[in-house]
């Protein structure tokens, strides 16, 4: 059983070992799988530079240090017949291995320096984008273009679960992702809207925190199109690792025609809030829109989590609707439950409020139509 | 004239002996150790592979919080206080510890607040899931009702701590025997005077915090609510201002006993004694001006980022100093490698590796890369485990046959020295790579570019925890019987502790001892 563990253990060592030796020789484009992407802005491959000469730095100290201590190791035993030597002391010595390291450290923190001083360089931007983070998805507005939406997760839970195979973008695709130009210069405003969460996209080389009530910024110019790929890189709750970051840098009259695309849809999206619904597409919609927003927290059956989160089997989902709907619009404030006002649009919440009243078991009977929420608001 | 110890449990509910506290200390933290391993392997269990399998996102944070404050607070931190409970006496020439009813106090309430914290797992909303570094508002707005709780045993552990440092000051001040100037104390002596002031520096400023967090919860103030005036970014400012100073608490009394057994199996003088000592008390200064680099990414002036890239930077002068000095303990010696010094020369060599991704982070664009990825999971796992549970390991290794008078099984000793280097190594070197190919830490789940280095890590984790629970056998075996050791266990090893009898007299030392 030891033996078997141990042969496993070599194996794994060997493994790790021979990976070691082609970081060393790998050609720096083929190495995301286990060293740092050179990333695709200015930013990324200057970050990436500076950690490869860290790297080699650290080795070559390594060598020498670890170099004379195996050395030693080995003549130096008792097993050899040697007799220890009684040198305890060298100012000489002392002060030497204090001043090269000092050395050392000046020449990697200059160009350290420089590059702080570019990455902190947000002037002269050409595109503006307000991100915020939400308990668990992002929140993109395209400043001065009036493009505003969502970004959630859109792995299936039964991916997650391992009900289904799971596809290559496994826990890295969301339902819309943000679209940018290529070779503009492109300012990232980071905030949040409940707890801390950080907006890291690895091929950029920006990770900034967005921290509720101030916001940081940071910027890209992106110079190949392509899919990005990142992740909320600070611990938020329960689904911190279910929130991730998709980016698609296009051409700039691709770009354009994304933003006209975005504004046509928010607009028909207004006009839906004037007609009325069946019950049977209500729920449906609420179906969809529960799972995404909701589900979360509250639980695909509606049963929360105690302690945590509700139950929707008893509380506002089965008392007066109008305080069913000021908490999903309005939120509780001092709570996780968030203003659902602002996230989802009028026809998203009518059907949610719909099918929370009626689903597993919740027989209220009644539905919500979008120009109730839109009066809702309206405060009438 | 012999006074021995009380029988049944009071001895141990009453006593004021260093010995016996020392040894409860110790006991405790081993009991913690386990514990705090048992959630690692949930950690490790559920991450083996993609997807969700054996716990909720919910009860995986719960585990990650846990894993990390017992560890540091239940596992690393009483095991150093027990370690100095037994020595710090043994060699300053003193009969016990200067407070020895306080010291009873300092370890009793402990178990108290483990007990606490634990029982928080079982409270409707579980316990704490917002990480051992509790950044607000998750930890105050969206906390858990259990949060409570926390806050209450950090405060219980924060005044034992501050006890046990008052104490340990009081008794190296005061009760050194005839002749023991300050530049004649064992390092361990000296790298625990200095832990010692940190930790009355940090640990009410830790109080500070999570009593701040108590009234953001309970009585309506908004010191991390930006709503009400406050500033989340305050919390990590006065947690870091706490949580720099105690990462070198888990790892200056690591130097000490490292610096005494590696002499001790080369046979051959501490090299620079005098700068071990004087880099020591660098260390500790540097720490407290270093704390912001764990928070590059949450948008610090230009001016404060350059100044704490640079200063955290300088930390690596009096680091490499202390290895260098090992290094050249070593250099010409006679060594035999036995298993204390085994994990001490594990502890310089994984150390110095935990060292380089330390001032890999300390480059701050670097960092925006690196931070709150495995990367960092992978640096400050290389720099505490072979750090402070290694230097631990090895001085029970060192010490025990001093302590119950029998010496440990050393083919056991060093199939467990091997296990636990192996594990530790297949745990957490992968983890650099995972880290550097993009994974955040703290997710229950990860896309499959990840899966190979995680499938790896979670084997070296439960071969690490196998190898503990060798560890626990050799140990408990040793204390019941085998062979008898000597007074002076080692081959002429220094300090007063090898010239009393083995095991160690229930009191030593009740007139001092001339020290030359």
């Amino acid at each position: 059983m030891l033996k078997a563990a141990g042969g496993l253990c070599a194996r794994v060592l060997g493994f790790a070992v021979l990976l070691m030796s082609q970081l060393a020789l790998a050609d720096e484009t083929e190495s995301l799988k286990y060293n740092m992407t050179r990333g695709v802005t200015p930013v990324s491959q200057d970050i990436h530079g500076l950690h490869m000469q860290m790297f080699w730095w650290c080795v070559g100290i390594g060598v020498v240090v670890f170099g004379i201590m195996f050395v030693s190791m080995f003549l130096h035993r008792k097993s050899r017949g040697v007799k220890p030597a009684n040198f305890h002391e060298s100012t000489w010595l002392e002060l030497t291995w204090t001043a090269i390291p000092i050395l050392i450290l000046v020449l990697m923190g200059i160009p350290a320096s420089k590059s702080l001083i570019n990455l902190y360089d947000t002037r002269e931007s050409e595109v503006d984008v307000l991100i915020t983070g939400y308990q668990w998805r992002w929140k993109y507005e395209i400043l001065g273009e009036d493009v505003s939406f969502f970004s959630n997760l859109s792995t299936p839970r039964d991916e997650i679960e391992g009900f289904a195979e799971k596809n290559p973008n496994y826990l890295l695709e969301v339902d819309e992702p943000l679209v940018l130009p290529v070779g503009k210069k492109i300012r990232f405003i980071v905030t949040a809207n409940d707890v801390i969460h950080n907006w890291w996209v690895p091929d950029f080389g920006v990770k900034r925190d967005a921290i509720p009530g101030f916001t940081n910024d940071s910027w890209a110019i992106i110079e190949e199109p392509g899919t990005y790929r990142g992740q909320c890189a600070e611990l938020c709750g329960k689904d911190h690792g279910f929130m991730p970051i998709v980016v698609e840098a296009k051409t700039e009259s691709e770009y354009r025609a994304w933003l006209d695309e975005k504004k046509a849809a928010a607009a028909a999206l207004a006009e839906l809030t004037e007609k009325t619904f069946t019950f049977d597409e209500l729920y449906a919609q609420g179906e969809e829109v529960y799972n995404r927003s909701c589900a979360a927290c509250h639980q695909a059956n509606g049963e929360g989590l105690p302690g945590t989160f509700p139950s929707l089997h008893e509380g506002i989902a089965v008392g007066p609707i109008q305080d069913h709907i000021d908490v999903v619009v309005n939120g509780v404030p001092g709570t996780a439950m968030q203003a659902f006002g602002e996230q989802l649009s009028e026809v998203d919440i009518a059907a949610v409020v719909t099918y929370e009243r009626n689903a597993w078991g919740n027989n209220m009977g009644d539905l919500a139509q979008p120009l109730d929420i839109y009066n809702h608001k309206q405060g009438k | 004239m012999a006074h021995g110890p009380a029988k049944g449990i009071t001895r141990w509910l009453y006593t004021t002996n260093h010995k016996d506290i020392g040894s409860m200390y110790l006991w405790f933290s081993f009991a913690m150790f386990f514990l705090g391993g048992i959630f690692a392997l949930v950690i490790r269990a559920e991450l083996f592979q993609p997807g969700l399998q054996i716990v909720e996102p919910n009860f995986f944070n719960q585990m990650t919080t846990m894993h990390g404050l017992v560890m540091v607070f239940g596992a690393v931190m009483p095991a150093f206080v027990g370690l100095a409970n037994w020595m710090i006496p043994m060699q300053i020439g003193a009969p016990d510890m200067a407070l020895p009813r306080m010291n009873n106090w300092s370890f009793w309430i402990l178990p108290f607040a483990f007990a606490m914290l634990s029982s928080t797992l079982f409270m409707d909303g579980g316990a704490p899931n917002f990480g051992w570094t509790f950044y607000a508002p998750l930890s105050t707005t969206y906390a858990p009702p259990s949060v409570t709780f926390f806050i209450f045993a950090i405060h219980i552990m924060g005044a034992s701590s501050i006890m046990g440092a008052i104490n340990i000051i009081a008794t190296i001040v005061n009760m050194r025997a005839p002749g023991m100037t300050y530049m004649k104390m064992p390092l361990f002596v000296w790298t625990w005077l200095i832990t010692a002031f940190l930790l009355i520096a940090v640990m009410p400023v830790l109080a500070g915090v999570v009593t701040m967090m108590l009234m953001d919860i309970h009585f309506g103030t908004s010191f991390f609510d930006a709503a009400g005036g406050g500033d989340p970014v305050l919390f990590q400012h006065v947690f870091w201002f706490f949580g720099h100073p105690e990462v070198y608490i888990m790892i200056l009394p690591a130097f000490g006993i490292v610096s005494a057994i590696i002499p001790t199996f080369a046979r051959k003088p501490l090299f620079g004694y005098a700068s071990m000592v004087y880099a020591t008390a660098a260390i500790a200064f540097l720490s407290f001006v270093v704390w912001a680099h764990h928070m590059f990414t949450v948008g610090l002036p230009i001016a404060g980022e350059l100044f704490f890239m640079w200063a955290t930077m300088l930390i690596a002068v009096p680091t490499g100093v202390k290895v260098f000095n090992w290094v050249a303990t070593m250099f010409k010696g006679a060594m035999t490698f036995e298993t204390p010094m085994l994990f001490s020369i594990a502890f310089v060599i994984l150390f110095t590796i935990g060292g380089f991704s330390g001032l890999m982070l300390a480059i701050a664009p670097a960092d925006f890369q690196y931070h709150d990825t495995y990367f960092v999971v992978a640096h400050f796992h290389y720099v505490l485990v072979p750090g402070a549970i290694f230097s631990i390991t090895a001085g029970v290794y060192y010490w025990l046959p001093k302590w119950c008078g029998n010496m440990y099984n050393e083919t056991m000793g060093k199939l467990h020295f091997w296990l636990a280097f192996i594990g530790l190594n297949v745990t957490f070197f992968p983890m650099h790579f995972s880290g550097l190919a993009g994974m955040p830490r703290r997710i229950p789940d990860y896309n499959m570019m990840f899966a190979d280095w995680n499938m790896i890590s979670s084997v070296g984790a439960f071969l690490f925890g196998a190898a503990q629970v060798l560890f626990l056998y050799n140990v408990i075996a040793t204390i019941i019987g085998g062979k008898k050791a000597t007074d002076e266990v080692w081959e002429n090893p220094e300090g007063l502790e090898w010239t009393v009898p083995s095991p160690a007299p229930y009191h030593t030392f009740e007139t001092p001892p001339e020290y030359k």
